[in-house]
């Protein structure tokens, strides 16, 4: 199994495609959490969205609630897509029969792609956090206030959601790339459903029928929204409301993280390679 | 010990179609089995049947007398409809991963990359590569475990002439070491230059299975007249059992340079020879009787 591991994050290390995402999401991160309100506060742009939220919300005190804002939305989005990756490739370029001849084990390979993917996940939030504090770091030098840290527990349970939320987007990836067997097709899908119809559902939906908003409450989205909401990620980010209790989010982000690798696992076993 | 390949009526159906039909397919120790057959004739199917990827609709598959599990694969290595690797890669990297799949030390890398003759390129992307280049670099994954039996389904694919001669002499060398090879091909004249044993498939069914020399040797024809006379004179030269009359031909089954004499000892005799050939049995009729006949072998 560890030589299984080993490789997969040989494959994975060095994959172009895996550092894109990881620089992507850290420089979203930054502009939507620290250039663009330091813009609108400074009066650059004064219309700026998030203008309002004001210094000390870019200051190092809160920098784990900046650091996590972006994973009901774009880090959710790109940890899809490193999902599709570390599964959906072996189908397009054919390689599952190259590894499962040396192998035979499919259960063995995907254990070690969850591992590759916890491990993607948690390199991801790391930097997320990292960059955050950085910039909130050069915040408070700029505008010469003291720099004061988050609690060692604020930082774990921020991190901990973060990773969680992000390795149940992850798994849906996975999922999907082994039931559509490719890469476009469940990046595509992915996306529409994470960007397009969660929003639909609850900014058009939920409000006007009841059930939809009943039914919200156990959508993923929504549960990673409530989730990093309820660890300091402003509610004026797209996708961040507190709909249910942190503790029942989580819970439920967990059986769809379980669920999802289930699925896929049980798909990848029962059927044939071509 | 148990055979190396073994199935028992090993079927597989895809909807309507019923890509391999009750096959029953020996492959013996140290031998190099040639599966033939035409094109969508259920080859890659079977093949991949034998090494887990496709599971049969019924019937079993037996390698090395164990049956799929738990070290399933543990001495084989295969080489499934062309190669595929990871293109940002370089071909050392490839085999590096896979041998981490496969549990095998790194260290076996350099050499196998010396037996496909990659060295020089190993260090250049995947994706860089020719399609020969592809196909050796896949020989050499397929050679990563030191397998006791090679399972390779049209290896020569895309190869030039020089890329064939040299995969057959690698086939050639494995086997001599010892190496079970299994290799499809739809080419009969392929498959007798490097197997001990043929079976041809057709629509997924066996349909005979060979010893190379069963499909007919070269021989020695001679257009002579009188034809009586010169089967005589033939027959007191080479052995009366190795001359038959093939219509208004000799057949003789001698070595090629014994033509010459022939010639001379009948013209001595004052036979009339009008022609004297070299004659190939036509594998390839053989071959399209085989698969277009669907008889079915026990
Ligand atoms: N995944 C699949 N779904 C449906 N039919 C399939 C599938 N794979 C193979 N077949 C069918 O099974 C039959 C055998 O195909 P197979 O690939 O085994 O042939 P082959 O002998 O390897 O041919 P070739 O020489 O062209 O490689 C064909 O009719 C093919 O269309
Ligand atoms: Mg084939």
């Amino acid at each position: 199994m560890w030589s299984n591991v080993r490789a997969e994050f040989a494959k994975h290390a060095r994959r172009p495609a895996n550092w894109l995402l990881l620089g992507i999401a850290a420089t979203l991160s930054v502009v939507f959490a620290y250039l663009i309100p330091y813009a609108g506060l400074s009066g650059a742009t004064s219309d700026a969205p998030n203008s309002e939220r004001g210094l000390d919300s870019m200051l190092p005190a809160q920098f784990v609630s900046n650091a996590i804002g972006g994973v009901p939305v774009f880090v959710g989005a790109l940890a899809l897509i490193f999902g599709v990756l570390v599964v959906g490739s072996e189908y397009g370029w054919e390689t599952w029969k190259s590894v499962l001849v040396q192998i035979p084990s499919r259960a063995r390979v995907y254990g070690a792609k969850i591992i590759t993917v916890l491990t993607g996940t948690l390199i991801l939030v790391l930097t997320l956090l990292t960059v955050a504090a950085t910039a909130s770091v050069v915040v408070a030098t700029v505008e010469s206030r003291p720099i004061n840290w988050p609690g060692p527990a604020d930082l774990l349970a921020g991190a901990g959601g973060a990773w969680l939320a992000s390795t149940m987007w992850a798994s849906l990836g996975m999922l999907l790339a082994i039931a559509l067997r490719s890469v476009a097709l469940p990046v595509g899908l992915g996306l529409v459903w994470l960007l397009a119809v969660q929003n639909l559902l609850s900014a058009i939906a939920a409000p006007l029928l009841d059930w939809v908003a009943d039914m919200q409450k156990a959508l993923p989205g929504p549960n990673a929204g409530s989730l990093v909401a309820s660890l300091g990620a402003r509610p004026d980010t797209p996708g961040v409301a507190e709909l249910v209790a942190p503790t029942q989010a989580a819970l439920v982000l967990g059986a769809y993280l379980v669920a999802f690798t289930a699925l896929g696992g049980w798909l990848l076993q029962r059927r044939d390679i071509h | 010990m148990s055979d190396p390949v073994e199935t028992t009526a090993l079927t597989k159906r895809y909807g309507e179609i019923l890509a391999v039909d009750q096959l029953r397919l020996h492959v013996r120790d140290g031998e190099v089995y040639g599966f033939l057959g035409p094109n969508g004739a259920g080859k890659t199917t079977t093949l991949r049947m034998l090494l887990g990827l496709v599971r049969p609709t019924s019937g079993g598959v037996r390698l090395f007398g164990r049956p799929p599990g738990p070290g399933y694969l543990a001495s084989v290595g295969a080489l499934i409809e062309g190669p595929s690797f990871y293109p940002y890669l370089s071909g050392r990297q490839n085999l590096r991963v896979l041998a981490g799949h496969a549990g095998v030390d790194r260290s076996r890398v350099p050499g196998v990359l010396d037996t496909v003759d990659l060295t020089d390129r190993a260090d250049d992307r995947y994706g860089t590569y020719s399609l020969g280049m592809k196909q050796r670099l896949g020989l050499a994954a397929a050679l990563l475990k030191k397998p006791g039996l090679l399972i390779l389904d049209e290896p020569t694919n895309g190869l030039d002439p020089a890329g064939m001669a040299d995969m057959r002499r690698t086939i050639r060398k494995l086997a001599a070491e010892g190496c079970t090879i299994l290799l499809s091909s739809h080419l009969l004249a392929e498959v007798q230059q490097v197997c001990d044993r043929v079976g041809v498939i057709a629509q997924g069914r066996l349909v005979a299975e060979r010893t190379v020399g069963e499909f007919g040797t070269a021989s020695l024809r001679v257009a002579a007249d009188p034809l009586a006379e010169a089967r005589d004179v033939a027959g007191r030269l080479v052995g009366a059992e190795r001359v038959r009359t093939e219509g208004e031909v000799l057949e003789l089954d001698v070595e090629p340079d014994q033509a010459s004499r022939i010639n001379t000892e009948l013209v001595r005799a004052g036979i009339d020879v009008s022609e004297l050939h070299w004659h190939e049995p036509d594998l390839e009729k053989t071959f399209l009787e085989l698969t277009g006949a669907q008889s079915h072998v026990e």
